[in-house]
């Protein structure tokens, strides 16, 4: 069997294996062996894929595997990885061995939440292993559909309203996005040859630029509404506040970026000169998320709330970058899905944890914690600061590259709107200091939060893995993007080619 | 050619410190750690003066010009094909200089703080914080290129962020750390932008290549124009908007005086003698762009530095909490280096105003660095930062007292003390460019003596004060410091900074001119000789003074309302005009669209789902009329 397969085996074994189990804490001893071998085998991974690039393997993708599937549609079960979905896969498996021990208190029905939780990672797995528009898809529902058992049953608040918000949203994108993938299907073979779903194959041909031009859109809408796109990203603040951690942690460490990374990966690869034509749209409506979405934030209450408005304005930068199209800005988009992926789940791991100790998530409610439980406190000011970009954590590395990459863009108008997009960084500073100072400093406010136990053993580790994540990226990023642009070079080549500024 | 690569172990060594004691301080050895910490920084203080000996007295001049050394250089990340951030080390005769000054600086503040923070809860946090602001100053002031200083200017920032909020369960701490990191933060956002365009332009972030006077970034810097003035020139303002913001000039400087919520060393370390003169250090840098290519930048500089240099003179002199007088006094006297560069020109004695202001920033750390340290010493007997319950402390704190003294004679400008040296040619090169800012000065030396010495009188002598319990002079680990910087703020002014650090490189002749000097000795004299009468005893005179021009005093006193100004456009505009509008625009329009989606859906269905009520008598009926209607349309309709 081959290594990305692999990715997609071991979460349904594991997921087979707690089916058999009775016993809560084998359920949990479970499910942290099956995502530790998930964290081992994405280590392996990206070894043996930059080992097999040093050795001189140039091709676009490595490690594929190709099996027909549905033979009369040419549906075929499609793996193969680059740069980018190595790193995609990475960052999935860190927050999910994160988010296990962050969960490691479920209560409730707790083979049945396990179960739900890994099944969605399966879902996440695969998509980023896929180079089949339509697998692709497949997996891409699987990862949406648990998310509504979860939230829905271990949920907090009005939980239904909030799941079924939620997933209808979602859903809607999705039907947006097939009616997308499935016109680029059907214009996938202009020569009246076999039409195709593969990705690799479509982008060599060139598909008409009227279907371009009515497809771009579609695709790029139905995977931006995942990806927090302005308007669309309302489902966020009420799903996040409603899921329990780990899916909060799953959803917006992971789950958003299927959006960036498909609007990437499909939008703007397989339909170039559609996105080039149009992005002016979807740029105004990125740039707006990225601004609207830090001043959203500065009025919250609400922890949750607060970071799922800084959720939308992180990934409309990740969206923003994208549709940039040239190489740095693209290479800081990843970047910058790799690192909100792991802040944002260190985020509300942290709220979780809080949430469990006070009952609160009222930032008014809670103050002066720093005295009483110092180690996640600690660490909830080194998510903020990694929120807000400081050099030596990873949100610096990424939102730099993407300033500095958007800022080549040759016209005029998209340096201007760069220019607006950068000043976010002074709106999270102010929401991120306003909430730390709160909840963090000063005397400690409410008597009934004198006496909290700082974070357990399984809390460490998964903040612990987090943390260590957003420095060493922050620290030493340069292995990480050159990889990211190794891949990125032949997509950028293909873009320029049709695009020529 | 001698080698440097040694250097790399100045930032470095700092850095381990700090992870060393942040993660393991607290538990193995709390007690320690203070020692430990200035130790570590006692080994590179010695490295950087070994530094300083061989790069200016051993290594090779070309054409009579120290060289800029590239030491250490390795790519951190590519950007673009020609873009990328590198990490590295550059010596060249300012950054040198700076080595010494934020080493020796740092150095006395780690040994102070051992007796000072002596027996403080977070006593190893304190020491790791102090570590990690060494590694970003000493990161930020070594940068081979613009963007590795963004970094380290970033890391500056939040080490003082850290360092003023030390006290976190304080509320008044915690706001000023707060308002001193976004205010810092706006600016660095006019820093940023800077550099994009900077490097959009030039395809560069390299120092070498950038101030390269020959070179191409600067030749092609007249290049298109928006507003009449050209891409260089607003790119370099963009730059220098970030130097405002940490230099504390106007109108960025209202963090500065809250700032001083931070334990007194780090004041005296980060608030006085390095970070804030990072805007200064920032210019000079870029200065020969500043002042071949973009002169409309440069003279902005130099009416900043002017104006701020007078605005926070006439705020000191009706402060009196004594951290706050020494708070605005480091902004005035960093308004005099920002004016010295802005009136200066490139190259031998064209350079005279930047080799000022060069030496004023070493005479600076060292005067204002005891001043501060002077009183920590004072706030440590007293308990108390305000002047008004102080008073007759001459005859309890003598070591205290007298190195207080030379430290305000030194920045009122006596001479043969440094200041007088330093101060003098920055008067010197206004003089010979620019009558109006020389005039400004001038005031501002006369303002500066002035409440220099209405603080020493108010302090030492007075009215004796009853204290609780008797003061007594501070333990050696605080007096030394102030002794050896008392050394330096004596003797540093004959150090010859017209041979070692000027514009070019080169050295060139100065000579001290009499027609400027002895004005400014006067005038100097002048502020003491009032500040004598009014505070010497107890008397009237202030109270009289201050009715007569009750008006100016009041905004004086009141600093301008600037605070004020800043809380309306945050708390009312920002907080109350923008976020929580779109909060609710967020809520009541965008979400309820999308709830009203749905909610259509619903009632849409609700309807449709009448027709499925499964009662058989109603689909027979609708099943019957619609046969009949059907059959009337055939039979009728169809003809």
């Amino acid at each position: 069997m081959d290594i990305l397969t692999l990715f997609v085996v071991i979460p349904v074994l594991t997921i087979t294996g707690i089916l058999f189990l009775k016993d809560t804490r084998q359920v949990r001893l479970v499910s942290a062996f099956g995502m530790g071998i998930q964290l081992i085998l994405a280590g392996v991974l990206v070894f043996a894929y930059l080992s097999a690039r040093n050795a001189g393997n140039t091709e676009e993708m490595l490690f594929i595997k190709d099996y027909l599937w549905f033979k009369s549609l040419n549906i075929h079960y499609a793996v193969g990885v680059d740069g980018i979905s190595v790193a995609m896969i990475g960052l999935t498996s860190i927050v999910v061995f994160a988010g296990i021990f962050a969960s490691w208190e479920v209560e409730f029905l707790t083979k049945e939440f396990f179960i739900s939780l890994i099944l969605l990672a399966t879902g996440v797995f695969g998509f980023f292993i896929s180079i089949d528009l339509f697998t692709m898809f497949l997996f891409y529902e699987v990862a949406v559909i648990p998310m509504y058992l979860l939230i829905g049953i271990w949920g907090s608040g009005p939980k239904e309203y909030s799941a079924m918000k939620l997933t209808l949203m979602l859903m809607g994108g999705s039907a947006i996005l097939l009616v997308g993938l499935l016109g680029i299907y059907f214009n996938s073979a202009p020569g009246g040859t076999q039409l195709t779903f593969n990705i690799l194959e479509i982008s060599k041909v060139s598909i008409p630029i009227a279907a371009q031009r009515l497809f771009f859109p579609l695709t790029f809408l139905g995977f931006g509404v995942l990806g927090a796109l302005f308007p669309f990203h309302t489902w966020s603040p009420d799903g996040h506040a409603s899921a329990p951690t780990a899916v909060s942690m799953l959803h917006a460490g992971v789950l958003m970026k299927l959006g960036g990374y498909g609007a990437f990966r499909v939008a703007i690869f397989l339909l170039p000169e559609g996105a080039k034509e149009l992005s002016w749209i979807f740029i105004i409506l990125t740039s707006i998320s990225v601004v609207y979405g830090a001043f959203g934030a500065i009025a919250q209450k609400d922890l949750k709330y607060i970071n799922a408005y800084s959720s939308v304005s992180h990934c409309g930068l990740v969206l923003f970058a994208v549709l940039m199209m040239n190489k740095t800005a693209m290479n800081g988009a990843i970047l910058q899905m790799i690192s909100h992926g792991l802040m944002t789940a260190l985020f509300f791991a942290l709220i979780g944890m809080l949430y469990g100790r006070t009952h609160t998530r009222m930032i008014s409610e809670m103050g002066g914690l720093m005295k009483v439980i110092p180690f996640l406190s600690v660490c909830y000011v080194i998510a903020g600061l990694a929120s807000l970009g400081l050099p030596g954590l990873s949100g610096f590395v990424a939102e730099m590259t993407i300033f500095v990459g958007a800022f080549q863009h040759p016209e005029l108008f998209y340096r201007i709107v760069t220019i607006l997009a950068v000043s976010s960084i002074v709106i999270t500073a102010v929401y991120i200091l306003r909430v730390v100072a709160i909840l963090l400093l000063g005397p400690t406010t409410n008597e009934h939060h004198e006496h909290l136990t700082d974070a357990k053993w399984f809390e460490k580790i998964s903040v612990v893995t987090l943390i260590g994540s957003v420095a060493a990226i922050g620290l030493a990023p340069f292995w990480l993007s050159s990889m990211i642009g190794t891949s990125l070079q032949p997509i950028v080549d293909r873009i320029v080619a049709l695009n020529p500024f | 050619m001698i080698n440097f690569n040694y250097t790399i172990w100045i930032p470095l060594l700092p850095f381990l410190m700090f992870l060393f004691l942040g993660l393991a301080g607290h538990k193995y050895f709390p007690k320690l750690s203070g020692i430990l910490g200035t130790c570590g920084l006692g080994i590179i203080t010695l490295l950087s003066y070994i530094t300083a000996y061989k790069y200016f007295f051993l290594s090779e001049k070309i054409d009579g010009a120290y060289q800029k050394i590239t030491a250490v250089n390795t790519v951190w990340l590519q950007l673009t094909d020609k873009l990328h951030i590198d990490m590295g080390i550059l010596l060249d005769p300012i950054s040198v200089m700076m080595l010494v000054v934020i080493t020796t600086v740092s150095l006395m503040v780690h040994i102070y703080s051992l007796g000072y923070m002596k027996g403080e809860k977070g006593f190893e946090r304190f020491f790791a914080f102090l570590s990690l602001f060494s590694f970003s100053m000493l990161g930020l002031v070594l940068a081979t290129n613009i963007f590795q200083m963004y970094i380290f200017w970033e890391l500056v920032g939040v080490s003082s962020f850290l360092l003023i909020g030390f006290y976190y369960q304080k509320p008044s701490a915690v706001r000023a750390s707060k308002k001193a990191f976004i205010v810092t933060r706006f600016a660095d956002l006019g820093f940023l932008i800077g550099i994009l365009i900077l490097s959009f332009n030039t395809g560069t972030f390299d120092f070498i290549t950038l101030t390269d006077p020959s070179g191409t970034a600067i030749a092609q810097g007249g290049g298109i124009a928006f507003l009449g003035l050209s891409v260089m020139t607003w790119s370099m303002i963009f730059v220098f908007m970030g130097g405002i913001g940490k230099s504390a000039m106007f109108p960025f400087h209202i963090w500065l005086p809250d700032a001083m919520e931070g334990p007194t060393p780090v004041s005296a370390l980060i608030h006085a003698a390095t970070m804030v003169v990072a805007g200064v250090y920032l210019v000079a840098r870029m200065f020969p762009i500043y002042s071949l290519s973009a002169p409309v930048a440069l003279e902005v500089v130099g009416y900043v530095g002017a104006f701020s240099s007078l605005f926070a003179a006439v705020i000191a002199c009706t402060q009196t909490d004594i951290k706050r007088v020494l708070a605005y006094s480091t902004m005035s006297q960093i308004g005099y280096m920002m004016l010295a560069l802005g009136v200066s020109g490139y190259g031998g004695h064209e350079g005279l105003g930047y080799m000022a202001s060069m030496f004023h920033l070493f005479t600076h750390a060292m005067f204002k660095a005891l001043l501060f340290l002077g009183a920590g010493s004072i706030i440590h007997a007293v308990h108390t930062n305000h002047m008004t319950e102080m008073g007759g402390l001459r005859k309890y704190l003598p070591i205290t007292h007298l190195t207080f003294l030379i430290a305000c004679l030194t920045i009122a400008g006596i001479p043969p003390l440094s200041g007088f040296f330093s101060k003098d040619e920055i008067l010197a090169a206004a003089f010979h460019s620019n009558k109006l800012l020389f005039a400004v000065e001038y005031v501002v030396a006369g303002l500066t003596a002035f409440y220099m010495f209405r603080l020493y009188f108010s302090i030492f002598w007075g009215k004796e004060t009853h204290y609780h319990h008797t003061p007594h002079e501070a333990p050696a680990t605080m007096t030394i410091p102030l002794i050896i910087l008392a050394i330096g703020s004596v003797f540093s002014g004959f150090i010859p900074f017209n041979e070692l650090v000027t514009s070019d490189g080169k050295g060139f002749e100065t000579e001290l001119e009499l027609i400027v000097a002895i004005p400014s000795v006067l005038i100097g004299l002048f502020g003491i000789v009032i500040a004598f009468i009014m505070y010497k005893k107890e008397s009237a005179i202030p109270d009289k003074m201050a009715a007569t021009f009750k008006y100016s005093y009041k905004w004086a006193f009141n600093k301008f309302y600037m605070d004020e100004v800043y809380l309306f456009v945050t708390k009312k505009i920002i907080f109350r005009y923008i976020s929580q509008p779109v909060a609710w625009f967020d809520r009541h329009i965008v979400d309820a669209t999308m709830n009203g989606i749905a909610s259509v859906t619903q009632s849409v269905s609700l309807r449709i789902r009448g027709f499925q009520s499964g009662q058989l008598q109603k689909y027979g009926f609708v099943f019957i009329s619609g046969a009949i209607l059907l059959a009337i349309l055939f039979i009728y309709l169809w003809k």
